[in-house]
């Protein structure tokens, strides 16, 4: 009697079991509808196309987008044509491996392209390990993507194509010390995102060792519209600048809610500002006297930025953000190693990933250290009046 | 003492927002018995209609009442649609459709909109008042949001009290079977109550949008979810209660961000609600009702 | 002795066995032979712990009849707790499973007790708070890794752990709903007081059917964890919870087997969706929506679909009066 209702669970599972054949059977037929792999190279996307960080991966694809259309419309690599399918990880870890299993068994990706954050690209860094298929980030920053945290190796078939959080963090500290002179600095972050953290962390770390002190050190989460509080305790502290290492949306709150609680100091953040979001948030005249660091800008005067930017003003009606140029660049870099691995062969692309030297991106001349980070130059940028100004470049 | 005194105004005028949101989370509850989910994407969609008004040149007030119209209506039509059919079933049904509803509110604003953040143009100049040489410091939006949130509720407790709409609605939250014997309409009060609900979440949003200058798609998310805590605390289904739980939720995140570890604040609200709910489960302001047997 | 014996070894009972071994052989040879790609497997992993959360909550929203919408905390216990053990502390899978286990259980008492006094979208709204606070603290531990969660999770779930866990978790509960136990628990669901008039003692039963659900929330979320490689807070929101939920009542609210096959058709809904990104989650909650109108209940209301319902349904040509396979015995 006791195992009778058992049935029930097993009827239940073997109902699962054909339901999933039945779902294996349509898969089969859809992916014998798509050309076959030997046919075209083909890239997967894992990118945010939906949830919290949907506008990041978006403009990552669309960057990504015109280098594949470009390549293709030259006769693609060797005679080949490239197939980039670009899925929607919903802003989820956890999404994100699921998307990585889908391109590497169903789409029989060879490299996948994305994600455009640090945790989601953590999501599928194991996953990629595990089947060999090299994987190369757009705009993750963390240092912890392409080196495995506890035997500290780098991680072989990862990559990315943004300098990392170190970099960033310290540049922003010697720059408040060294060129805006001031000796105390509050740090407000974004609790919820580990580029964020990073940033905040090294920034602290390189502030206090050069003889800065840290008076305030708040944080906030994602989402957040109220700042008005944090703020009002951080004033009460009178720190000489403000480091704001978050996201756009947030950090236009941030720095406009600031400049009405009367709080004129130098706001200061990372490449997570780059948005023209962050001016119609903030208003022009809030952001007088905020710098943040940047992969590039697209003020810059050089005929490689301009040109870049025009194309995708012309494809996409409106200017690039990093995410953009960074998905552009990502998929350059994808594509020369592609040439110079000569056939769609995940050792291969892997081995010439690793071997990328002095391609010419928009953000610079990309050569891969040992970690597999892009050695390149940081822009330090101030908006004056709404307007994206140079205000530095720092070499590494 | 002046750095208490900003937390307080910071306080006052978030909360407004949660009070606003509250009212029409507390009126739906009250009468229907059910916890809308999707309340707080009313308030997306009232921000949004805000939006569109003033980015095509209408001024601050015709945009917040063409916003408060268009929501009204959205609100009846979830009602007629998602919820009239199930009001017999079982109440776990209705909340699953809520949630329903609440997704599809958002994710069909993704696809028609773009998941893209949009601002507000510049509807009137801000002004900033300066209070104890400059420590203090108060916006006159700040100052709006509090005297529409204040006046809403004030035309609300008259709407509720004084008008025969009102009284029905009284009644049918009461008891609806007798109400329904007393020759009330109790579809149309139901419809009335979603509308006057959805109206206020729609002049929270476009209070937001001004205020805060930026909204999104998933915007209602967790306003929605503080509100209802709001009106829980405040007694639910008692206006002035969601008032009051409104300005006290606001007030005691101010002072948590402010005195305290500002990443706990969400944390504090949801045990503030689980205490109340444990010592006074009928909210400050609610009246306990006995189990009949 | 012999009466026993017969009902242990009843027809119905060797072919439950029988199936059961078959079905894990051929997946497992399918796994094995690569007849089953990663892609598929991890879907299938996919259904298993959601078949795990939906019938871990069902004992407490189905059975019991209290209104929890904060299951996604438990699993976070469970995913969080295992993974410090394997990870951080050395020792093996099966040790972590259980602490992740037992410490979502004691979670679930810690938030029983309290939440008793409350009643229906109070305890809903309640639990949803427990929920976020469990979200928020383990977010802001920085031993877990805060934000960035913890990475580099050894993938110990495979295949006969997940299956074994999974039909595990079916069968205790499944027995347990047809115990004296579950029959007091279905008792306080249909009317507490009258329960309480009959002498069940409602707190103790609502405890164990808290401490129970979160039990086996916890084992799905050591299995999840090990199965990703890596676990962050956000993983485990609010929205993840109403997921859990939406399996429970479209399955039907006390229906085991109609929480399994919500579970499976919702996940392998949501993988074919993948393809179109934003319209995905507007199918999905036009789905929902268009279910509950449609069918309150659920799609098997209380009922259960088991070999004996089938074989009655063909048996008795004349079953007009209840539907294929309902067995009135349960709920």
């Amino acid at each position: 009697m006791k195992w009778k209702k058992g049935i029930a669970a097993v009827v239940s599972l073997l109902f699962s079991a054909s339901l999933l054949t039945a779902c294996s059977g349509g898969g089969d037929k859809k992916t014998s509808a798509n050309p076959a792999p030997a046919d075209a190279w083909v890239i997967g996307g894992n990118f945010e196309l939906s949830g919290g960080q949907a506008t990041f991966g978006k403009a990552a694809v669309n960057g990504a987008q015109l280098v594949f259309d470009e390549v293709n419309a030259k006769g693609g690599i060797n005679g080949k044509q490239i197939k980039f399918v670009a899925l929607d990880n919903k802003s989820e870890a956890t999404e994100s491996t699921n998307v990585a299993s889908k391109l590497i068994n169903q789409e029989k990706a060879v490299a996948i392209l994305g994600c455009t954050t640090s945790g989601d690209t953590l999501g599928m860094v194991q996953l990629a390990m595990d089947k060999k298929i090299p994987v190369l980030s757009t705009s993750a920053t963390n240092p912890k993507v392409t080196v495995d945290e506890k035997t500290n190796k780098t991680n072989d078939y990862i990559f990315r194509a943004c300098f990392i959080d170190p970099f960033q963090g310290t540049v922003m500290a010697n720059f408040s010390l060294n060129n805006l002179n001031k000796k105390t600095a509050a740090v407000l972050t974004d609790n919820q995102a580990p580029y964020a953290k990073g940033l905040a962390q090294f920034y602290k770390e390189a502030f206090t060792k050069k003889g800065g002190q840290i008076v305030a050190d708040e944080g906030y989460v994602t989402g957040d519209q109220d700042f008005k509080a944090i703020l009002t305790k951080i004033r009460a502290t009178n720190p000489d600048v403000l480091y704001v290492p978050g996201y756009y949306e947030e950090v236009g709150k941030i720095v406009k809610q600031a400049r009405e609680l009367g709080m004129n100091i130098p706001v200061m953040g990372g490449d997570g500002w780059d948005s023209p979001k962050l001016v119609e948030i903030a208003g022009a005249g809030a952001l007088n006297n905020t710098f943040f660091s940047n992969h590039y800008s697209s003020e810059d005067k050089d005929p490689i930025v301009q040109d870049f930017v025009k194309k995708y003003k012309e494809k996409y009606n409106e200017v690039p953000d990093s995410m953009a140029v960074l998905g552009y660049d990502g998929a350059l870099i994808l594509v020369d190693a592609l040439k110079r691995a000569g056939e769609p062969n995940a050792e291969k692309i892997k081995e010439a990933l690793a071997a990328t030297k002095d391609v010419q991106t928009v953000t610079g001349k990309i050569s891969y250290d040992e970690f597999h980070n892009p050695i390149k130059a940081a822009a330090i940028i101030e908006m004056k009046d709404g307007k994206q100004t140079f205000k530095d470049k720092v070499q590494p | 003492m002046d750095v208490f005194i900003q937390q307080l105004i910071n306080g006052l005028s978030l909360g407004s927002i949660y009070a606003l949101i509250a009212l029409g989370y507390t009126m739906v509850y009250g009468i229907i018995r059910l916890i809308n989910f999707a309340h707080g994407d009313v308030y997306m969609v009232g921000a949004y209609v805000g939006f569109w008004a003033t980015t095509q040149g209408w001024g601050f007030l015709p945009a917040l009442v063409l916003s408060m119209v268009v929501s009204a209506i959205l609100g009846v039509v979830i009602e007629r649609l998602a919820y009239r059919r199930l009001r017999n079933s079982p109440k776990i049904a209705v909340l699953i459709t809520a949630i329903g509803v609440s997704f599809l509110l958002e994710n069909g604003g993704v696809l028609a909109l773009g998941a893209k953040i949009r601002t507000f143009p510049n509807v009137f100049p801000e002004v900033q008042y300066h209070f104890f040489n400059g420590a203090v410091v108060i916006t006159n939006r700040q100052l709006v949001i509090m005297v529409v949130t204040t006046l809403l509720m004030l035309l609300l407790q008259y709407v509720v009290h004084k008008t025969k709409t009102g009284k029905a609605m009284r009644a049918v939250s009461h008891d609806t079977q007798a109400a329904m014997l007393m020759g009330i309409n109790v579809d149309n009060t139901i419809s009335a109550t979603f509308a006057i609900g959805s109206a206020l979440a729609a002049a929270a949003g476009v209070l937001v949008g001004i205020y805060y200058n930026a909204i999104n798609p998933y915007m209602g998310i967790m306003p929605g979810l503080k509100a209802f805590v709001a009106a829980v605390v405040g007694g639910i289904g008692v206006i002035p209660g969601a008032f009051v739980g409104g300005i006290s939720l606001g007030v005691i995140e101010a002072l948590v961000s402010g005195y305290g570890q500002s990443l706990y604040r969400d944390a504090v609200a949801f045990a503030l609600l689980i205490i109340i709910l444990i010592v006074k489960p009928s909210g400050l302001f609610g009246s306990n009702v006995r189990e009949k047997v | 002795m012999t009466e026993m014996l017969k009902q242990y070894f009843k027809l119905s009972n060797i072919l439950v066995t029988v199936a059961i071994l078959v079905l894990f052989a051929a997946v497992n040879i399918g796994i094995e032979t690569g007849f089953i790609d990663d892609y598929y497997k991890l879907n299938l992993f996919l259904i298993c712990i959601n078949i795990i959360l939906a019938v871990s909550l069902n004992i407490i929203n189905g059975m019991t009849g209290q209104f929890s919408i904060g299951h996604a905390g438990f699993m976070a216990i469970g995913a969080y707790g295992s993974a410090i053990m394997t990870l951080k502390l050395g020792y093996p899978f099966a040790v972590g499973i259980l602490v992740g286990a037992v410490a979502a259980a004691l979670c679930g008492i810690l938030v029983g007790l309290p939440t008793l006094r409350l009643k229906g979208d109070y305890l809903a709204i309640a639990t949803l708070g427990f929920g976020e606070i469990i979200r928020v603290v383990i977010l802001n531990i920085d031993y877990v890794g805060g934000a960035a969660g913890l990475n580099g999770i050894s993938q110990y779930t495979d295949w006969p752990w997940i299956f074994s866990l999974t039909v595990i978790t079916v069968l205790v509960i499944k027995n347990f709903m047809t115990s004296t136990h579950g029959r007091a628990c279905i008792s306080i669901r249909e009317n507490e007081i009258a329960a309480e008039t009959m002498g069940i003692d409602i707190t103790r039963y609502k405890v164990i059917a808290f401490t129970m659900g979160a039990f086996f929330a916890g084992v799905a979320g050591a299995l999840h964890a090990h199965y990703f490689y890596t676990i962050q807070p956000t993983t485990f929101g609010f929205l993840k919870s109403f997921d859990i939920l939406v399996y429970v009542v479209l399955g039907g609210l006390g229906s085991m087997t109609g929480s399994v096959i919500a579970a499976t058709g919702l996940t392998i809904l949501s993988a074919y969706l993948q393809d179109y990104a934003e319209l995905r989650m507007v199918i999905y909650s036009l789905l929902l929506i268009v279910v509950m109108l449609v069918r309150p209940q659920g799609l098997l209301g209380t009922a259960e679909l088991s070999f004996d319902g089938i074989r009655r349904f063909f048996s008795r040509q004349t079953g007009k009066g209840r539907g294929a396979g309902n067995d009135s015995a349960v709920g």
